[in-house]
């Protein structure tokens, strides 16, 4: 049964960036959303939009050029953010995972497979070395490895891309993490791979009742597993809702946008609806709405900042023109 | 590691190079070993210290006596023979020592960057401006001569090395997604650098130590060749060339007439370097994982 109160909780997250001018770059700018046990969530957004910025901020990696600067992050009651070191390094592995877009440089070329595995059962269950044996062969079957025994000690380089990502899959959940962060899981991986890792994943959350964050830009993806998605742009959260909210009924003309610039086979269409322009630079952001420079229905109004509004229950927005984002059906994203 | 050990084993029993190479450092071993029962040393006396053997200053050619002739009045072949010991042992101590310094140096200085990467390496840069041999030189004349204030001379100038091939490489090494990982994995700093930086980026770092255990050995030589280098009559390859200086353009219309003071010494360093190269070489291409396919 899922409980109510939600497994992880990012509260206006700021995570800033300073340059070697001291200039302040405001990559994640209140960041709000929350995970509820067993749940696969889908932060989604353009490249350098703030997603595993947010991602890597959840387990407290922001290398020294970047800095936590404010909200909370709140695991089962706890705020990750007031947490030592090293009760923080504790709860990397064994309460949070996270897997990587590039399965080949995510492993360590000099150790086999078993070693990197039994790594973190050691550090975290701390099992004599034959039982983290063990366990990491059970991790190898558990993501579906034929002869999980005998690529235990094989290298990371004899294996192939869906493998090591599997590997890499075992690895995150050798320890049964209670949130799973997939940053692009299978961005680099061939199509038919990609779709065995999404079920593998499925099927181990369904397994070990995780929490998913799936960090994508793939809406085909997010179309396949999330339950809910997270609309990330230029630092900032600007739609949230259920899936069928997303994809049936979307409100920001960024979301509207994201869903209408991919092909599509079963509707007829004279052309993409392509989003002009870049995700601003992070150093200027525009005032009030930052989408405002590429959206349509801008005017004077989007100089200030939006609301965040709950327009349909657990659908929040974060626009002053949501109400006339149908326009967009006929105007398209000319301005 | 069995399936290991074979397959290093077949790799380097499947390259000549490879064979020549640990064939050459055996033979230097052995000599070195068997010392005493190849040139059995006068009782009582410094075995170090080449025996003089005949009162006459003239360099005399190889005869059964002396196979490989006299030169400052003591046998070439007990110095070749004893002076392995001494390539050796400058070799091998200077370049443990200047490793390991640079390995220090080189992983503070990449590891934690900032203030510490930037006083560290601009040590290292006027460490690396003086020329290594004059530098050596100087160092030695004020330390005054003898071996072992030759080896502090050269430790002191071949540190820089080492510390800045692994700082590049921790530098490198440090962004890879593996130590992210291991990172979001809960493994303490303390652990990634010794086990996940360290192990990638040592390897380039043994191989150029091997490769300057030969180079070191002909800077020592030099530096006894120039006289500032070993004592008088201290069994080294440097040193019996130094006995060679006056007679190296021969004499009585033959250019070649005093060849074998030259050649002997000579092709011991040169072997002796040969060696250590071959060696560095091989280790690289047996160990190195990433060169694994």
């Amino acid at each position: 049964m899922k409980e109510n109160t939600p497994l992880l909780q990012v509260q206006d997250l700021k995570v800033y960036f300073y340059t070697e001018e001291k200039e302040e770059l405001r990559a994640v700018d209140g960041v709000s959303f929350y995970l509820k046990e067993g749940e696969t969530i889908a932060l989604v957004g353009e490249s350098g939009c703030g997603k595993s910025v947010t991602s890597l901020a959840i387990l407290r990696l922001i290398d020294s050029d970047g800095k936590i600067q404010g909200g909370k992050i709140i695991l089962r009651g706890r705020d990750l953010l007031s947490l030592s070191e090293k009760e923080m390094r504790e709860i990397r592995g064994r309460d949070i995972s996270m897997i990587f877009q590039e399965p080949s440089s995510a492993l360590n070329p000099v150790y086999t497979v078993g070693d990197q595995i039994m790594e973190a059962i050691i550090l975290h269950q701390k099992l004599p070395r034959p039982q983290a044996r063990k366990a990491a062969e059970e991790a190898l079957r558990l993501v579906g490895i034929p002869e999980a025994r005998k690529r235990l000690d094989e290298y990371p380089h004899e294996l192939s891309g869906g493998m090591k990502q599997r590997a890499m899959i075992a690895m995150a959940l050798s320890c049964h993490p209670k949130v799973l962060i997939a940053d692009e899981p299978t961005t680099s991986l061939d199509v038919t791979i990609q779709a065995q890792i999404l079920e593998l994943i499925a099927e181990l959350q369904h397994r070990l009742n995780m929490g998913v964050i799936l960090i994508t830009h793939d809406l085909g993806v997010v179309a396949g597993m999330a339950e809910r998605v997270v609309i990330m742009y230029a630092g900032k959260v600007v739609e949230e809702g259920s899936r069928w909210d997303i994809f049936h009924h979307s409100f920001h003309p960024y979301t509207w946008g994201l869903l209408h610039s991919i092909p599509r086979l079963d509707i007829k269409q004279e052309k993409l609806a392509i989003i002009p322009g870049a995700v601003p630079d992070p150093l200027n952001f525009p005032s009030g709405c930052r989408f405002r420079n590429r959206c349509p229905l801008a005017d004077e109004l989007c100089l200030t900042e939006p609301q965040w509004r709950e327009i349909e229950s657990q659908h929040y927005v974060y626009c002053h023109h949501y109400s006339q984002v149908e326009v967009l059906k006929t105007r398209g994203f000319e301005r | 590691m069995n399936r290991e050990t074979r397959r290093i084993l077949r790799r380097l029993l499947s390259n000549t190079s490879a064979i020549l190479g640990f064939v050459l450092l055996i033979f230097f071993v052995v000599v070195a070993i068997f010392a005493p029962l190849f040139a059995p040393p006068p009782p009582n006396k410094d075995p170090y210290i080449m025996p003089i053997v005949t009162w006459s200053s003239n360099p005399l050619p190889p005869s059964p006596e002396h196979p490989f002739g006299v030169a400052g009045k003591r046998d070439i072949f007990y110095g070749v023979v004893w002076g392995t010991r001494t390539a050796f042992r400058v070799g091998i101590i200077v370049t443990l020592i200047s490793t390991a310094l640079g390995l220090l140096v080189g992983a503070v200085a990449g590891y934690f960057g900032k203030l510490w990467d930037e006083v560290l390496m601009r040590i290292t840069d006027i460490f690396m401006a003086i020329p290594f041999l004059v530098a050596a030189m100087v160092l030695t004349t004020i330390l005054g001569a003898g071996l072992d204030k030759v080896m502090i001379a050269m430790t002191a100038f071949s540190w820089m090395y080492p510390a800045r091939l692994i700082r590049g490489n921790i530098l490198q090494i440090k962004e890879e997604q593996f130590v992210l990982a291991a990172k979001a994995l809960g493994v303490s700093d303390f652990s990634i650098i010794l086990r996940h930086v360290l192990p990638n980026t040592i390897f380039p770092v043994l191989i150029q130590a091997s490769m300057r255990m030969g180079s070191l050995v002909i800077t020592a030589a030099a530096l006894s060749f120039l006289g500032v280098g070993a004592p008088q009559g201290y069994a080294d390859w440097g040193a019996l060339l130094n006995y060679a200086r006056n007679w190296m353009l021969g004499g009585q219309g033959e250019a070649l007439k005093y060849w074998y003071m030259t050649v002997f010494p000579g092709a011991a360093m040169v072997l002796f370097v040969l060696a250590w190269n071959l060696v560095g070489d091989t280790l690289r291409d047996a160990f190195d994982p990433r060169l694994r396919l």
